[in-house]
């Protein structure tokens, strides 16, 4: 049978510099697939993109091409990756100008996926009735138009597949589910068709387990952490997928890590929602059929998985401005930490109060008490060492957060004494970016795939 | 007996929204029943009480003997809206392994003895 390995080299834009190399070097691999999009990106992309149209992509993406580039192009090794953010043409071009630079501009052959940019359209849409409903809240997106920062469709894997058709070597492209990365080459490799539900949903969740890059080779298990080997030299995860819809997930031999039944579990019920009802651009997949087995070391085998017919929709994120915030942060030390931090917690809420100041939330957090667990996390050591204590707020009104933001800090002077930890200075003003979950139906919105 | 989930179950949580999402698998597949008696929506709506606002919905996922969690209106607005120091949820899975529940003491009897259900390759 067939088989193909496709790696996962960034399970989010920040993760770890080293990965791609390692998954192209240290081993046989056929696709390289990074994940570079989180919601909050694309707003930041958009206004890169507002203030230098050769902006609003993700400029890590080009490093990363000029550290692998010679390595992939002389092993045949093809790169997927979402970096293109809302400008996947520029990233394309800064992409060729590396690859000319290299002396590989003739091997490179660059496929742009485009058309999830939607902003350009909104009005159209609304004109036509299309009101891009909260899908929580039913409310119109005319609620927020006037606050619109970036609006995406997120396409599945077979706008890649086409680009992966026409030859391309390297694909960049802009909004696309992290599954479609992956799903993508099994497609085009093994002649999927679209209504081949069942390899869908296989290749799908073959996609999803390694999505977060090393989530689920050991990094952040919980299942026997300390016994994790070697998370310094940790292995992405490398999909060995087979035509027939089975497939195992495992990883380079010598690097660290863990691949087993548990960590690939805790993987599979991340971010999960109704496990029979995992919907994507391009299936509904199953994780209820998923059978697994541990077939050697750091080998887990998966089988038997279904999936349904895809529904008529594509899913749309847009992102909006919602007001301001800022967080700021104190520690107090022994003896008395935590009731010192209280005190103060105390006095500042009583300062607010005495300015009129409005605010939608004002929190208070107490990092070595309650930040994580709250509640839930009993009562603290009387002899706690230090407790870090953190307040923030936000509002629809900015002066408020700005005044804020300058009443934290008096403190190290004008309440409760050993209290340090203020180097940062007053807390950061931050605009609040708030995100609207719709949908729009597949007949609306059209991929655009192209050369470069 | 009483005993912390901790000993019967690992897990993993996230966010999609304001909702968190807690998916607690049994470390060992003899563990899942008790699991799907004892860590019911009501179980955890109260356990979770103060941080978690809206419903608890629980899916079974009895081929990974596992439990999904959803646990609305627990993330103080989700995402980049949240001033929380985990906006994501990210430690919910371990403050769900805080729980105590009833089991029989047998359930835990050492079991190394036994041949252990290896496959071999």
């Amino acid at each position: 049978m067939k088989t193909i390995r496709i790696g996962c080299g960034q399970g989010f834009w920040g993760d770890w510099p080293e990965a791609p190399r390692r998954l192209v070097e240290d081993g046989p691999l056929d696709y390289l697939v990074m994940d570079y999009l989180a919601e909050i990106t694309m707003s930041i992309l958009q206004k890169q993109k507002a203030r230098d149209p050769k902006l609003g992509y993700a400029k890590d993406f080009v490093v990363v091409a000029e550290q692998i580039l010679r390595t992939c192009i002389e092993k045949g090794i093809r790169i997927i990756a979402n970096a293109g953010g809302v400008n996947p043409r520029a990233c394309a071009e800064a992409v060729r100008a590396v690859a000319e630079k290299m002396a590989l501009g003739p091997q490179t052959r660059i496929g742009i996926v485009s058309g999830d940019d939607i902003v350009p359209r909104l009005e159209e849409f609304l004109g036509r009735g299309i009101e891009l409903p909260n899908m929580e809240t039913r409310e119109s997106m005319r609620s927020i138009r006037s606050r619109v920062q970036s609006a995406n469709v997120y396409f599945g894997a077979w706008p890649i597949v086409e680009a992966l058709r026409q030859g391309a070597n390297i694909i960049i492209t802009g909004r696309c589910t992290d599954t479609g990365l992956s799903l993508a080459p099994m497609i085009h490799e093994f002649g999927w068709h679209e209504e081949d539900w069942n390899l869908l949903a296989a290749g799908t969740i073959a996609g999803h387990t390694v999505e977060c890059g090393a989530q689920c080779t050991g990094g952040n298990s919980l299942s026997q952490w300390e016994r994790v080997p070697n998370l310094a030299e940790v292995g992405y995860p490398i999909i060995e997928a087979g035509e027939d819809g089975s497939f195992v997930i495992t990883k380079h031999k010598g690097s660290g890590g863990r691949v087993d039944v548990p960590t690939v579990k805790e993987q599979l019920v991340y971010e999960m929602g109704d496990p029979r009802e995992y919907i994507t651009p391009d299936v509904v997949a199953d994780f209820t059929t998923i059978y697994l087995e541990q077939e050697g070391r750091d080998r887990v085998r998966f089988s038997g998985i279904q999936g349904r017919p895809a529904t008529a929709f594509y899913k749309v994120s847009v992102s909006y401005t919602a007001g301001w915030k800022a967080v700021g942060t104190l520690v107090y030390a022994w003896p008395q930490a935590f009731e010192k931090a209280r005190a103060a917690d105390r006095i500042l809420r009583t300062r607010l109060k005495n300015l009129g100041l409005n605010f939608e939330e004002a929190l208070t957090e107490f990092l070595g008490v309650d930040a994580c667990h709250g509640p839930l996390s009993g009562t603290p050591d009387p002899q706690i060492p230090e407790v870090q204590w953190r307040f923030g707020v936000r509002s629809q009104i900015r002066d408020d957060v700005e005044r804020f933001s300058r009443e934290l800090v008096p403190l190290v002077l004008n309440g409760p004494p050993t209290v340090t930890g203020f180097a940062g200075g007053r807390p950061k003003v931050e605009e609040v970016i708030a995100y609207w979950p719709a949908l729009i139906p597949k007949s609306e919105v059209q991929p655009v795939v192209e050369l470069l | 007996m009483k005993i912390q989930l901790l000993q019967l179950a690992h897990a993993r949580s996230g966010d999609k929204g304001d909702t968190a999402n807690i998916g607690l698998i049994a470390l060992k597949e003899e563990y899942y029943p008790t699991l799907v008696r004892e860590v019911t929506t009501a179980r955890v709506k109260k356990h979770f009480r103060g941080i978690c606002k809206g419903k608890v919905e629980r899916y079974e996922i009895p081929n990974l003997h596992a439990l999904n969690f959803l646990l609305h209106e627990s993330l103080g607005g989700g995402g980049t809206v949240s001033l929380k120091t985990d906006a994501q949820g990210k430690t919910y899975s371990t403050a769900m392994l805080r729980m105590m529940i009833d089991v029989p003491p047998s359930l835990l009897k050492d079991r190394s003895g036994e041949k252990k259900k290896t496959r071999k390759r």
